[in-house]
């Protein structure tokens, strides 16, 4: 009898504890979505004396939300009390919301469980900031921390560094980590005040010098020292947040080239303002997330970091803002005719990436096809390029081509005749809005 | 010449040694088939091959010699699709790389080429999908279970993956489709064959086999993938173009409340 009782209580102590674990879970997963990084690839961590996990080669997508993203890490907060109020933020001070916070050890157990399922590639740690950063810090250190020790765990960790966070903490951080990321959100300092005005940019600034110093004294160290431990071997990331201030394209993409060039970072993200706040700072709930205005800045990101661009070559002085009806590498070729059409038999690497149309794999394609023999229109088709917005800037072995003499508008009007694109509909939406 | 039929057990060995059988008598004529789906032919004279190893190496050292290692998985890639006619496919791709002097294996304008690497990229794209969309299960007995209905059959493809990744437990991965599976008991990748019980389910967690914090972590599990979605972004054709319908019944976060 006395027996049956405790084991029952017992087990009303783990439902109870159950049901806590859940409810947490759904407001620091909640809290935690906007953040869009989800990238869990570059890091080279392999299996330890038969622990758990493994992180090398490609990042893998376990599975898509219903709005397309990849779900590939366990993207939670471990607590959304903050001491700050930035407008543009859910978890800002002055909001109304549920508050929770999760133990270091119940992070852990979420994560093993749902990384022995075969859920995940890893756990992206952020949080608001609780009493101060370093005490906030620490936290998500010790979570990392009893990750690799403790469980010997091999997966992907990426942590979020607190602004203001110390340099000794930072240091720890990235021993555990594979990558750290602090997010600029703003992309102005101007920007900045305005929107989140306990926050000043020195204090992001700073974990990322430290971060990015600590990674280059690392590789060198592991040069004469083999078995100096990684550090943060997936780098650094950042995130800017597009359309909640008045930031244009040319004035994001320069932070993003500085970031890039000054902190050797991976990656930047570009996250389209979901509102969430009727503060008269921001676009108002149920204005549309700027998604097609994200996708041309992650296009201009790629031609800047896989294609040989350089940014000043996609927006500048004259060209501000990127257009929403054609791609950006399309749109930089139609101001530069005069460097068309290339014969896909004879240019270098640097010009076919130029051709509107082909992304890198179609690139390696015609490089690789072509030593077999000179390319002809049927060639192209048969390994795979698609023609429909390439055709005009190129010649091939063959005497049809486009020898009209077509206007840069013309092209565009041909081009955009013949293809639906998946944003027509988001587009058409969009602009009616300022119709 | 009389047409031949080259009949073999479904083994890649089996088909590298109806390979070498091909070069040894230099037929021209012929058409290797798998002993399940073979058609005889009723023109056709039908030779059995018997699998032998040693052949079958001399045949992949070969092709080795004249195509990157990438091109040679390449083959067994398109070989596990088990599509109809996949073995006379190879065996032109194979007859081209040994009639040429130079590596052949990116010629993407000779139509075998082309196509042993197109069924190879989809072979891939199933690997990868298998690699992600496995959910484990914890039975009773501590073993992390997973049953999964690939399009082609790519077991043989994943298992490194995920004994570098498990390493410290204990795993199947089942073929409903294929009828065996792989089991790692914290020291080897093993082939089994299982007798699961009729009307055995494999989409519900039956509690009688399942451990009862399975259906806790599920739950949280299905709870965070409803949690990290943003609605107001909604794209379902994106959705399902990434995680295509006839997967979702294994998968846990797609399963009804
Ligand atoms: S400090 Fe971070 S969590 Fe806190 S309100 Fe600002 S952005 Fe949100």
């Amino acid at each position: 009898m006395f027996e049956k009782l405790r084991s029952l209580s017992f087990k009303l102590i783990l439902l109870m504890s159950f049901q806590r674990t859940q409810e947490k879970l759904k407001i620091l997963a909640d809290a935690a979505k906007y953040d869009v990084s989800c990238s869990s690839s570059g890091s080279n961590r392999t299996n330890k004396n038969k622990g758990l996990g493994d992180s090398t080669g490609m990042g893998i997508c376990h599975s898509y939300t219903e709005d397309g993203r990849c779900v590939s890490l366990l993207k939670i907060l471990l607590t959304n009390h903050c001491i700050f109020d930035c407008a543009y933020c859910v978890t800002r001070k002055s909001n109304d919301i549920k508050r929770a916070a999760f133990k270091v050890q119940e992070v852990v157990d979420l994560t093993i469980n749902f990384y022995r399922r075969n859920y995940i590639e890893g756990l992206f740690l952020s949080s608001g900031i609780f009493k101060n950063a370093d005490y906030t810090m620490e936290r998500l250190v010790s979570v990392a921390k009893k990750l690799r020790l403790e469980e010997n765990f091999n997966g992907y960790i990426h942590l979020k560094s607190i602004p203001g966070a110390s340099d000794e903490l930072m240091r720890e951080a990235g021993l555990y980590a594979d990558r750290l990321s602090v997010n600029i959100e703003i992309p102005t300092e101007a920007g900045l005040k305005k929107l989140a005005p306990d926050k000043n940019r020195a204090d992001f600034i700073k974990p990322m010098v430290k971060v990015k110093n600590e990674i280059i004294q690392y590789k060198a160290e592991k040069k004469l020292i083999k078995s100096t431990p990684k550090y943060a071997p997936a780098g650094q990331s950042t995130q800017m947040i597009i359309g909640a201030s008045d930031e244009n394209d040319f004035q994001i993409m320069q932070t993003s080239n500085h970031f890039y060039k000054s902190y050797n970072l991976k990656r930047v993200y570009y996250s389209g303002y979901v509102p969430i706040s009727y503060d008269n700072r921001l676009p108002q709930i149920g204005s549309a997330v700027p998604m097609l205005r994200e996708n041309r800045l992650y296009q201009t990101d790629w031609l800047m970091r896989f294609y040989g661009f350089d940014v000043s070559e996609i927006l500048n002085a004259q060209h501000q803002h990127l257009d929403l009806d054609i791609d950006p590498k399309l749109s930089w070729a139609l101001r530069n005719l005069h460097e068309f059409p290339v014969d896909v038999n004879t240019a270098d690497k640097r010009m076919l990436a130029r051709i509107p149309g082909l992304g890198m794999k179609s690139v390696y394609k015609i490089l690789n096809a072509r030593r077999f023999r000179r390319l002809n229109w049927e060639h192209l088709k048969k390994i795979g390029i698609a023609l429909n917005r390439a055709q005009y800037f190129m010649v091939c072995e063959s005497n049809q081509f486009e020898r009209r003499d077509l206007s840069a508008e013309k092209i565009k009007g041909l081009i955009l005749q013949n293809s639906t694109s998946k944003y027509t509909k988001t587009l058409s939406n969009q602009l009616s809005l300022f119709g | 010449m009389q047409d031949k039929t080259l009949i073999y057990d479904g083994t890649f060995d089996g088909f590298l040694s109806a390979v070498f059988y091909v070069f040894e008598h230099k037929l021209t004529h012929v058409s290797i088939e798998h002993e399940c789906t073979a058609q005889s032919g009723l023109f056709a004279e039908t030779i059995s091959i018997i699998t032998e190893e040693n052949k079958a190496n001399r045949v992949y050292k070969g092709l080795k010699t004249k195509l990157s290692s990438s091109h040679t998985h390449q083959m067994y890639y398109a070989f596990l699709s088990e599509q109809i006619g996949v073995e006379n496919l190879l065996l032109d791709y194979i007859k081209y790389v040994f009639s040429n002097t130079v590596s052949v294996g990116k010629d993407y304008s000779h139509a075998s080429v082309l196509k042993v690497a197109q069924i190879a990229k989809m072979v891939g794209r199933e690997k990868h999908r298998m690699e992600a969309f496995v959910r484990f299960r914890l039975t009773k007995d501590s073993i992390y279970f997973a049953s999964i209905e690939p399009d082609f059959n790519v077991l043989p493809l994943i298992s490194k993956h995920f004994r570098k990744r498990y390493a410290d437990q204990k795993w199947m991965i089942y073929d409903i489709k294929r009828h065996y599976g792989l089991y790692y008991d914290l020291e080897h990748v093993e082939i089994v064959n299982m007798e699961f019980p009729k009307l055995f389910d494999f989409t519900k967690t039956d509690s009688s086999f399942f451990a009862e914090q399975e259906f806790e972590f599920q739950q949280l599990w299905k709870d965070y993938f409803k949690s990290t979605n943003i609605a107001s972004r909604k794209n379902m054709k994106l959705h399902i173009r990434h995680v295509p319908k006839r997967y979702w019944k294994y998968l846990s976060e797609k399963q009804p409340d």
